[in-house]
């Protein structure tokens, strides 16, 4: 190999030896099997990888978990085009070491390509992650008919609100912890024309964070949908909070039913949400809007991040695929007091959450059922999972209210 | 290094107004004399090891500042940052040091005979005396830049350089990331450690990067003399103890940092330091002495008095409350220190907390007695 990085300290500083990513053997390896991709900048190194190799002695997170010495040797030196490397991608990972009951991803994407260069080390996270979803062998199915799901009402004296979220990324363009600020607000600009275009239902208005005025804000955080500058370790040690809040804003339809975040952790996140159980109509709403929006930048010559290995392209690897949350507030007062609601919830392939989102405890017994995964099974598959479980859980509250005695569904999948 | 030297080839490929920041709700110092114009020239160059424009001034994007206090809102990524880009430090130096002009040279002095008396602050108001400075490693890039291998580099070095002190600069390390608890709470209750930042103007510079490797603090048996190991900068210096003998103090702050100094010239290498900028550190408000020397005062009856701030002004000193900057004051305790680092040299700065101080007690005690201290006011320094 030609590695000629390895260079003792001595004293004198120098300009550090240039390694070159590029046409080479390296990298030609590499790249069997993959989309090609072209070289990208030089990476300037000064110490041999081991020297640079992280301390990960402490750290429970899925980088850590398969960030080799070899691995890190191997990738060290390689950028992708648009010059984002591997120490970027893992920063968050090395400085956030994790909880030791909670395993967070450890790493990001910088760009699409990212995926690409760092395969080695992204593989097999993707592998951990979604629950062995191998990107090396398997395609990705992707399904936005909401015609296909089935059923999809739930009962409203359980089901307080439904609601589907995924991301979008806008090829071309590089992703929040990389992004230069030209580049972040292209994509809020290419975004938001594209919003302007919708109607009917659809029609919305766009709301900067620069630009909001007080009042406008309140409203926002009224309706919850405003989101702020991130506090997360895990989201400011990637790179994704700078310039905040240049080109960051919140777009809603007049009926506040459909919802998109520009340049937060993705480039966009989509949401679609009404209150009570017309779950069908969340996701008919969804993909329609999605479908629409998607029209709208494809007439402007732009696309989404997509490929049959890996579905949607977004920033953390953990949304890979569908990047879709389809989730409903549903009030368990019995069931969620059994032993087996665990292990129900586990067969049926569904997580809970407390009505806060993300990492918050269930008020009374209200909580925020949704699917587990996210890559290796299509959108409709997904909420047809959710509409499923959920109706399953109905069915075991009703059974628990009668006195009768509720049974632990076989495992929906493997 | 946060967001990789690479990264500029990407940005060139768009216009520099499209990529300019949005300065309008920001106060600091790199907002008020960064223009597209300058943005513009400066935004394809990077230091020899990569540092570029928006690496120099992220930290100052997003932390728009205070209305009251001006931040600098910008940090430099290696030595040559400040000859690259000084198209913009230069103006911002010459802001932040009182009209320090690009062609004014800095006057480094470390001998501790140059100080006159400081060996007789009265103990029953100055509770304690302490000198601080950083220094760093010439040839390896600064805390917001560095790799982990330079980072490891630059600890080893110290280490080794700190571990042949002796006498009563005898001491030992301790490595954060192998702490033990025992000497974690030893440090903690000796108020020796220093933990992770918080504050979002150091972690958007990029210096947090990888905590706790390669970061860790040495004091001596004493505890008088204590050095942080990549912190903010690569060393911070402290020479400290209780009351108010601050030639003591100031001597082994010179004698330590002079054979520190020895050490890594022994080993080839040196500290960053140059006849414009003097000591080269990694926030511009830090250059030149990076020295500030302070006590601990018990002056609540002068602190209260209408004319404080003005004699402080006068006297080129600055007020803290003793919990360090931005803290306030605790029962009429004020941390006094100099405002100055460039332009003035060690002794000089020195020499007027000494001299500041015995004249602040002076006044307190007078405003005791029910006495006017019109009589006693100082000129400007």
């Amino acid at each position: 190999m030609a590695n000629n990085f390895a260079r003792i300290l001595s004293g004198k500083r120098n300009v550090g030896i240039m390694s070159l990513v590029g046409a080479g053997s390296l990298t030609a390896a590499f790249l069997l099997n993959r989309e090609h991709v072209t070289a990208g900048a030089q990476v300037r190194r000064v110490y041999p990888a081991s020297a640079d190799y992280p301390d990960l002695r402490k750290h429970n997170n899925c980088m850590a978990s398969h960030l080799t010495p070899a691995i890190y040797a191997k990738l060290v030196d390689k950028a992708t085009p648009n010059g984002y490397t591997l120490d970027q991608a893992i920063q968050t990972g090395v400085d956030n070491p994790g909880h030791p009951f909670i395993k967070t991803v450890g790493m990001v994407a910088g760009d699409e390509e990212s995926y690409e260069v760092f395969a080695d080390l992204l593989d097999p996270v993707i592998k951990e992650r979604h629950n062995g979803y191998d990107p090396q062998t398997m395609t990705h199915p992707t399904d936005l008919d909401s015609n296909k799901l089935k059923s999809g009402k739930f009962d409203e004296r359980y089901v307080l609100s439904s609601r589907v979220r995924t991301g979008r990324s806008i090829r071309g363009l590089s992703l929040p912890p990389a992004c230069t600020r030209a580049e972040r607000r292209e994509v809020e600009k290419v975004v938001v024309d594209a919003l302007a275009g919708l109607k009917g239902d659809l029609a919305g208005t766009y709301y900067s964070l620069t630009h909001m005025t007080d009042q406008e804000q309140q409203q926002l955080i009224d309706d919850h949908f405003l989101f702020d500058k991130p506090v997360s370790p895990l989201l400011t040690c990637s790179g994704m909070a700078r310039d905040w809040p240049d080109a960051r804003g919140i777009w809603h339809n007049n009926t506040k039913t459909f919802l998109i975040w520009i340049n937060e952790e993705d480039h966009t996140r989509v949401i679609s949400m009404e209150k009570g159980g017309n779950m069908k109509r969340v996701f008919d709403r969804f993909c329609t809007g999605l479908k629409e929006v998607e029209r709208l930048i494809q007439e402007k010559g732009w696309e989404f991040m997509w490929n049959e290995r890996l579905g949607y392209i977004l920033t953390c690897p953990s949304n890979l695929g569908t990047g879709l949350r389809a989730g409903v507030h549903v009030n368990l007062p019995k069931l969620s007091k059994d032993p087996r609601f665990t292990k129900i919830l586990d067969n049926l392939r569904l997580q809970k959450r407390g009505t806060g989102g993300v990492d918050t405890a269930a008020v009374g017994s209200t909580f925020d059922i949704s699917n587990l995964d996210r890559l290796g099974q299509s959108e409709v598959q997904l909420v047809q999972t959710v509409v499923d479980g959920v109706n399953y859980l109905i069915e075991c509250e009703k059974k628990l209210e009668k006195g009768q005695d509720i049974k632990i569904p076989p495992p929906v999948r493997k | 290094m946060p967001f990789g030297n690479t990264h500029n080839a990407l940005k060139m490929k768009y216009a520099s107004s499209e990529e300019y920041p949005d300065l309008s709700q920001h106060n600091n110092h790199m907002a008020k004399i960064l223009t597209p114009a300058i943005y513009e020239r400066l935004r394809s160059k990077q230091t020899p090891s990569g540092f570029t424009l928006d690496d120099v001034i992220q930290t100052g994007i997003d932390n728009p500042g205070h209305p009251f206090i001006m931040t600098v809102g910008c940090v430099a990524g290696d030595e040559e940052t400040y000859e690259v880009f000084k198209e913009l430090l230069d103006p911002i130096i010459e802001d932040r040091h009182g009209g320090y002009k690009p062609t004014d040279k800095h006057k480094t002095d470390l001998n501790p005979n140059n100080l006159k008396g400081g060996d007789d602050l009265d103990p029953n108001y100055v509770l304690s005396s302490r000198v601080r400075t950083g220094r760093s490693i010439r040839g390896f890039c600064l805390p917001p830049h560095c790799s982990r291998g330079e980072r490891r580099a630059v600890e080893k070095m110290s280490v080794e350089a700190l571990d042949s002190l002796s006498g009563d600069l005898k001491g030992k390390y301790y490595a954060l990331k192998n702490m033990t608890d025992a000497e974690q709470q030893q440090l903690i209750d000796d108020h020796f450690l220093f933990d992770k930042p918080v504050s979002p103007l150091l972690l958007a510079s990029g210096m947090a990067r990888d905590w706790p490797d390669g970061r860790g603090i040495w004091h001596n048996d004493t505890k008088t003399f204590l050095v942080w190991v990549n912190e903010e900068d690569h060393l911070r210096v402290i020479s400290m103890q209780k009351g108010g003998n601050m030639k003591e103090v100031f001597n082994r702050f010179c004698t330590g940092l002079t054979k520190i100094e020895t050490l890594f010239k022994d080993k080839g290498t040196s500290f960053m330091w140059n006849g414009h900028l003097g000591y080269v550190l990694t926030c511009p408000s830090n250059l030149g002495t990076g020295l500030r020397a302070g006590v601990h005062v018990k002056i609540p009856n002068m602190s209260k008095h209408a004319k404080f701030e003005e004699v402080l002004k006068r006297l080129r000193l600055q007020k803290r409350g003793t919990g360090g900057v931005d803290t306030a004051a605790v029962g009429g305790t004020f941390d006094i220190s100099n405002a100055d680092r460039l332009g003035f040299s060690e002794v000089e700065l020195v020499q007027m907390v000494v001299d500041g101080v015995k004249l602040l007690v002076e006044m307190e005690k007078k405003l005791e007695k029910g006495q006017s201290i019109d009589g006693i006011m100082p000129t400007q320094k």
